[in-house]
């Protein structure tokens, strides 16, 4: 007796973006699948998720030391980062503008212009570019980063409710893709693709970011508004089609588990490897419900979840 | 499947005798669809109806038990894809594998130290559930004799690995009671392995490395046997048929009620990663994509730590807001001087905040207030997080007895509570904090002086 496949006839599918791909820019398109992350037995995935890696504009604050080490001097250096991950096998760069916090240097516009101008002329992988999370540092330096990637189609965030105008329109004017943030909540989520529309901003510009919650801190929520955001765009709903980023890398690497070199319970095991599994496990947790962008911090960490991209995709 | 009240009339003898103490065979009909009242209430319920509502009743992902009653796993028995759908119940075995031609001494520190890990995380300590011994040594004394071995050290459930019945014959010997999982029958051996499974009163696994038409065929067989404790293993191994193979046998099993696939899966990540960090991957993949249970052939702390917190998340219950339990949390090592913050016991909140304060380095008491697990502005909105509450907290856990300051900072979001905890509170500085716990480094380092 044949056992018949059970398959899901889905109406809508993920909305296609487009990074990079001009102004010399290596093209990197994510999203368009019309069915559930790697079933391919059922539908249509013509892009696999992309690997970004992290970039710092100025050497970490109190980054754990398994970073620190895996990384070396181009810490220093954003551009020579940013190189060093595309030899890593990053698929796109995450430019995070952190000296622009008003207690971490508060640099403005020009260092901004500086820095993003020094990344893009380093790598020819596409580039996103993210501020400082206050929103009115991160309106200044996105707009200059925005004027200095003009045509060159950089993701620019965080695209929060309360700044949507200037980066949706900045994306609109210099042809940028936002970073749509939301915290944990589909239909918040929602509602800022639709503000942003609204904008004129097309949904193939956009990408959402639900807020990622590490393992063990908030992942199970994050995983659930993923899977459902996903369903509700395969139903059709063009209001969640955006494809989805996630930051595993940031969130893993700010926990307890990852930083903490002594005073832990033996049960947590060696630093180095419980750190790097933590975001790893994080990553393949997220990729399964349905993030077509994983950010991710540890060069280890990208070689194992690419591996398991390419045999998720084979 | 759930049966309606109607379905389940259709079975009854429609006589309303009322033996059993309802007016109609109907609105008894409608209990037992509720779960109220049982079945065989119905004195004269015949055998067929019976057998046939049994059937019917019978949860479309059978729920198989490992282990003795004291020590026992539990897995399958799920009723959704995903799980805001409702939840998942009962989440995938770990159990460890060892091999029967290790060194006694070997085999034996293996197994110690699985049994006795166990880590603390939100107040409840994760353990490893059990071993899987295999039968490398193909000798059926040396795997009987490992299998004794393992039983001297932990008593948690067994899987029990080997082809040839006879070695599986002398190892139940050793192993039972204590219902190991018999690993595996396959369509050379299946018969005896059945017959073993039934004699010993043992779930047994069905493994097939074929399409599912052949796992299915395989399932029907052992089942006419009488077994209904079925594990499957579809020898999917890597990633993607894992995954595409797990999802397609739940699909079958919920969506279209189809028997023989509705079991719970055994799975093997070691067997397709050439690291440890890959097998803790793909073991990650398999708590969230549908395995009953996970033989793992490596252990260390490292590795099952983030495993265990990975099945804690997906296995938590999305109907219940989780709550951490309302006290005062040192973060870091505060000392008198250290800020005094409040919160909620919403488990998000309290992860936000707690995670804020640590990354930015600050050492603090973080005032953990009973708001039945809401956030802050849902807690306030709800009453459950007002200016009394807070100085009840602030007073009941004797924050005061911990600092020599009298400052407290309170979340952004509840501004307006202010005023009147500084009624609540007249000792104590009420410092309105960010309304984003990721602020709250740099509110400090502006705001407080140590």
């Amino acid at each position: 007796m044949p056992v018949e496949i059970p398959v899901e006839k889905w109406n809508g599918q993920v909305h296609q973006v487009k990074l990079g791909g001009a102004g010399g820019r290596k093209e990197l398109v994510v999203g368009g699948e019309n069915t559930l992350p790697f079933l391919k037995f059922e539908g249509n995935i013509p892009h696999r998720p992309a690997v970004a890696i992290e970039v710092v504009d100025q050497p970490p604050q109190g980054w754990a030391e398994p970073l620190v080490k895996a990384w070396g001097n181009v810490l220093q250096d954003p551009a020579a980062w940013a190189k060093k991950a595309a030899e890593y096998g990053a698929d796109l760069i995450s430019l995070r503008l952190r000296s622009a916090h008003p207690e971490e240097g508060n640099t403005g516009a020009d260092h901004a212009r500086k820095v993003v101008a020094a990344v893009l002329a380093a790598v020819d992988l596409p580039v996103i570019v993210l501020g400082p999370e206050v929103a009115q540092k991160d309106n200044e330096v996105l707009v200059a980063a925005s004027e200095v990637g003009r045509g060159q189609r950089l993701g620019l965030g965080d695209c929060l409710d309360k700044n949507y105008r200037t980066i949706g329109a900045t994306c609109l004017a210099d042809g940028h893709v936002a970073i749509a943030k939301t915290p944990i909540d589909m239909n918040l989520a929602k509602q800022l693709n639709i503000l942003l529309s609204d904008l004129g901003l097309p949904l193939d510009a956009i990408l959402m970011d639900p807020t990622t919650g590490a393992l063990g801190y908030g992942l199970e929520y994050t995983y659930s508004v993923m899977e459902r955001l996903r369903i509700t765009a395969l139903m059709g709903d063009k209001m969640t089609s955006p494809p989805m980023i996630c930051t595993a890398g940031e969130e893993s690497w700010r926990q307890k588990e990852s930083k903490a070199t002594a005073g832990v319970p033996q049960s947590w095991g060696e630093q180095e490897q419980r750190a790097i599994l933590w975001e790893k496990i994080t990553a393949i947790g997220l990729l399964n419900a349905g993030a077509n962008v994983i950010v991710l911090r540890h060069p280890r960490t990208v070689e194992d979840v690419k591996a398991a991209i390419n045999k998720l995709s084979a | 499947m759930a049966l309606t009240g109607i379905e389940i009339y259709k079975f009854l003898p429609k006589t309303n005798c009322k033996k059993c103490g309802f007016p109609t065979c109907l609105a008894f009909a409608m209990k037992v669809a509720q779960k109220t009242v049982n079945i065989t209430t119905c004195p004269d319920l015949s055998a067929e109806s019976r057998a046939a509502l049994e059937a019917a009743g019978r949860p479309p992902i059978q729920l198989v038990t490992l282990g003795s009653d004291s020590k026992k796993l539990e897995v399958g028995n799920e009723t959704v894809m995903f799980r805001h759908e409702k939840t998942f119940f009962h989440p995938p075995g770990l159990v460890l594998r060892v091999k029967d031609n290790a060194p006694a001494d070997s085999l034996q520190q293996q197994v110690q130290a699985a049994a006795e890990y166990k880590v603390e995380r939100v107040g409840r300590f994760l353990t490893m559930d059990g071993f899987a011994v295999e039968n490398t040594s193909k000798d059926a004394a040396t795997f009987a004799k490992a299998v004794e071995a393992v039983k001297s050290k932990s008593d948690l459930p067994l899987v029990l690995i080997s082809q040839d019945p006879a070695a599986m014959e002398a190892a139940l010997a050793k192993a039972t009671p204590g219902r190991p999982l018999i690993y595996a029958a396959n369509k050379d051996n299946w018969e005896k392995m059945a017959d073993l499974a039934v004699k010993n009163k043992c779930p047994l696994a069905v493994s097939s490395n074929g399409a599912l038409d052949d796992l299915t065929a395989l399932v029907d067989q052992v089942s006419k046997k009488g077994i209904e404790e079925i594990v499957l293993d579809p020898g999917a191994r890597d990633f993607g048929p894992s995954l595409s193979t797990l999802t397609q046998i739940r699909r079958l099993a919920l969506k279209k009620n189809f028997r023989p696939l509705g079991y719970p899966v055994i799975t093997f990540p070691g067997e397709a990663a050439a690291s440890l960090d890959t097998e803790a991957m793909l073991a990650a993949q398999q708590v969230a994509k549908y395995a009953g249970i996970i033989v793992l052939d490596h252990f260390s702390p490292a590795l099952v730590y983030p495993l265990l917190t990975m099945r804690l998340n997906i296995y938590t219950d999305p109907q219940k807001p989780i709550q951490v339990t309302p006290q005062i949390v040192q973060i870091g090592t505060p000392k008198a001087t250290s800020p005094v913050c409040i919160t909620t016991n919403f488990s998000l909140t309290y992860f936000a905040i707690a995670g804020e304060l640590e990354a930015a380095g600050w050492a603090a008491w973080l005032v953990v207030c009973d708001t039945e697990g809401l956030s802050v502005l849902t807690a306030w909105a709800a009453g459950k997080f007002d200016a009394e509450k807070i100085a009840k907290s602030v007073k009941n856990f004797k924050i005061a007895d911990n600092v020599s300051h009298r400052n407290v900072v309170i979340p952004g979001h509840v501004a307006v509570l202010r005023g009147e905890l500084e009624e609540e509170l007249p000792d104590w500085k009420i410092l309105v904090g960010p309304r984003e716990a990721v602020d709250v480094g740099g509110f400090l380092k502006q705001n407080w002086k140590n």
